[in-house]
């Protein structure tokens, strides 16, 4: 804990703007600022949010083998993604565990994996053992230390940032790319996001990230900060790594297999393992809930159901868009049901609660299919 | 800058205690400072009228986007109103610790005790202020 705290390009302005600094897994970001979570969050649910998440991690894989490589340590199927593409996908354990959940980019000339801060490292090394257990022709850079990310999300982002880009935002489709100009400075932008809305993520140089950031906070948007960010992805039902996946649970488990693709012809880390679990049937489940009694969930709270304790919650907390408590548990495979009860222990006190479909909140403007 | 007004009193655990409602009834919530280190108050958790805590025991729970507290009761006594409002509405919490974001009003088992908490001086250098 002594170790000294990283601080991305904006970490002043965060201070200047009020916000609440914390540490976040070697980090020191804004938590929130002076209006609070849930008006941040109502302001990506209705207008513009701008979110510096320029600690996360970005690796960049160039040369030949490129694609065959990137295919052998993540789990989805690179072979889909032409260029411009982007998908959702995980890096697995030999035991098939998540090691951590990413984004994989595709480009003419290279890709870029995008991982967690809190994985940066051990994500690094896992993939740098592959290339050489694997004796790929590529070259492996972290371009984290020389990347700025900012994610613009909310139902008006295209239309505030549209007079800041050099091209048509519209031409960029959901889980799309391009490369472009924002406010001058070079970028690209892609169609993705972790809050339900609509709204981009837009990658720039370090040394540009200020410029940028300024730009949209000009041009309308609201800084939102990190306590924000995990309520709007927890009404999704998004996973957040050490919460509801991690080095225990495996994406069958995690009902994550859709970015599992078993079949594409690459034998990548953690598929044998996978293989076997989904043949033998997996024996819990991860769900979403809402809470019945009075009070909040919150992560590490004890669940029980048929007199067991069972599981922990994962994520939880009150809904701001739907007015009560949800959260995340995994539950015995035959019990992961929509109308399952069970009990969460919050404070001592067993309340009441039901498994519900997920995303809990539907009202969101992403724009899903081309 | 948190408020602190001059006319309560204060507990290191950052609640207030007003007093005048009636003889020996004192009226309890969290500070201006407490609702600010908090932020957006979510639930809050009363207990009912009849209860009776002692100095410093937990008589409730406050609960905010990303953080819980205890409440603790800044003196012994019977509580003989909760403010039932916060159920619909914690968020007054937030905006109006000192009015209608009180907590519970308390039947004090020994009024000197109220004498002994935190003066508002005492309660602004505690936080800073």
């Amino acid at each position: 804990m002594s170790e000294e705290l990283k601080r991305t390009p904006l970490a002043d302005h965060h201070k200047a703007l009020g916000g609440k600094m914390v540490p976040f897994a070697g980090w020191e970001m804004p938590v929130q600022y002076p209006t609070g979570i849930l008006a941040e969050h109502k302001a990506v649910r209705t207008g513009t949010g701008i979110f510096d998440v320029s600690h996360m991690g970005e690796f960049e894989v160039t040369g030949p083998d490129r694609n065959a490589f990137v295919n052998r340590v993540t789990t989805n199927d690179v072979g889909a993604l032409d260029a411009g593409g982007v998908q959702y996908s995980a890096i697995l354990s030999p035991e098939g565990t998540f090691v951590d959940d990413c984004t994989v980019y595709r480009f003419d000339d290279r890709l870029m994996i995008v991982v967690n801060a809190s994985n940066r490292a051990k994500a690094w090394e896992h993939i740098v053992d592959q290339k050489q257990a694997g004796g790929a022709n590529i070259r492996l850079r972290d371009i984290s230390d020389d990347t700025g990310l900012l994610a613009v999300q909310g139902p008006k982002a295209e239309a505030m940032l549209q007079p800041l880009a050099s091209f048509p935002l519209s031409s960029i489709g959901y889980y799309r790319c391009a490369t472009g100009k924002l406010a001058g400075v070079g970028c690209f932008i892609s169609r993705t996001g972790y809050t339900g809305e609509d709204g981009f993520e837009v990658y720039c140089r370090w040394k540009d990230t200020v410029a940028l950031w300024e730009a949209c906070s000009l041009a309308g948007a609201t800084p939102i900060g990190l306590g924000a960010r995990d309520s709007l992805r927890l009404e999704m039902g998004y996973a957040l790594y050490g919460q509801e996946i991690d080095e225990t649970i495996t994406p069958l488990e995690a009902g994550l297999a859709w970015i599992v693709k078993l079949d594409k012809g690459a034998p990548f880390t953690g598929l044998p393992a996978l293989k076997a679990q989904k043949e033998r049937g997996v024996t819990r489940k991860t769900v979403g809930f809402k809470l019945e009694g009075r009070g909040i969930p919150r992560h590490g709270y004890p669940v029980w159901f048929g007199g067991k304790q069972v599981d922990q919650v994962r994520s939880g907390g009150q809904s701001p868009s739907l007015g009560y408590a949800i959260g995340t548990t995994m539950l015995p495979a035959h019990a992961a049901k929509i109308g399952t009860k069970f009990e969460v222990e919050c404070r001592g006190e067993r309340l009441p609660a039901e498994v519900v479909r997920r995303p809990f909140y539907t009202g969101g403007s992403v724009k899903k299919g081309a | 800058m948190a408020n602190v007004p001059d006319n309560l009193l204060y507990t290191a655990d950052h609640e207030y205690v007003k007093r005048g409602a009636a003889p020996g009834i004192v009226t309890i919530g969290v500070t201006d400072y407490a609702q600010g280190e908090l932020g957006d108050v979510v639930f809050v958790n009363l207990p009912k009228p009849g209860e009776k805590f002692s100095a410093h025991q937990a008589f409730g729970t406050i609960e905010a986007v990303k953080a819980v507290s205890d409440l603790f009761s800044p003196v012994a006594g019977e509580v003989v109103e909760v403010n039932a409002a916060l159920d619909a509405d914690p968020a007054v919490v937030n905006r109006s610790p000192y009015e209608e974001g009180w907590m519970i009003r308390l039947k004090v088992d020994n009024p000197a005790d109220v004498d002994a908490l935190l003066t508002p001086a005492a309660y602004r250098t505690q936080i800073g202020a």
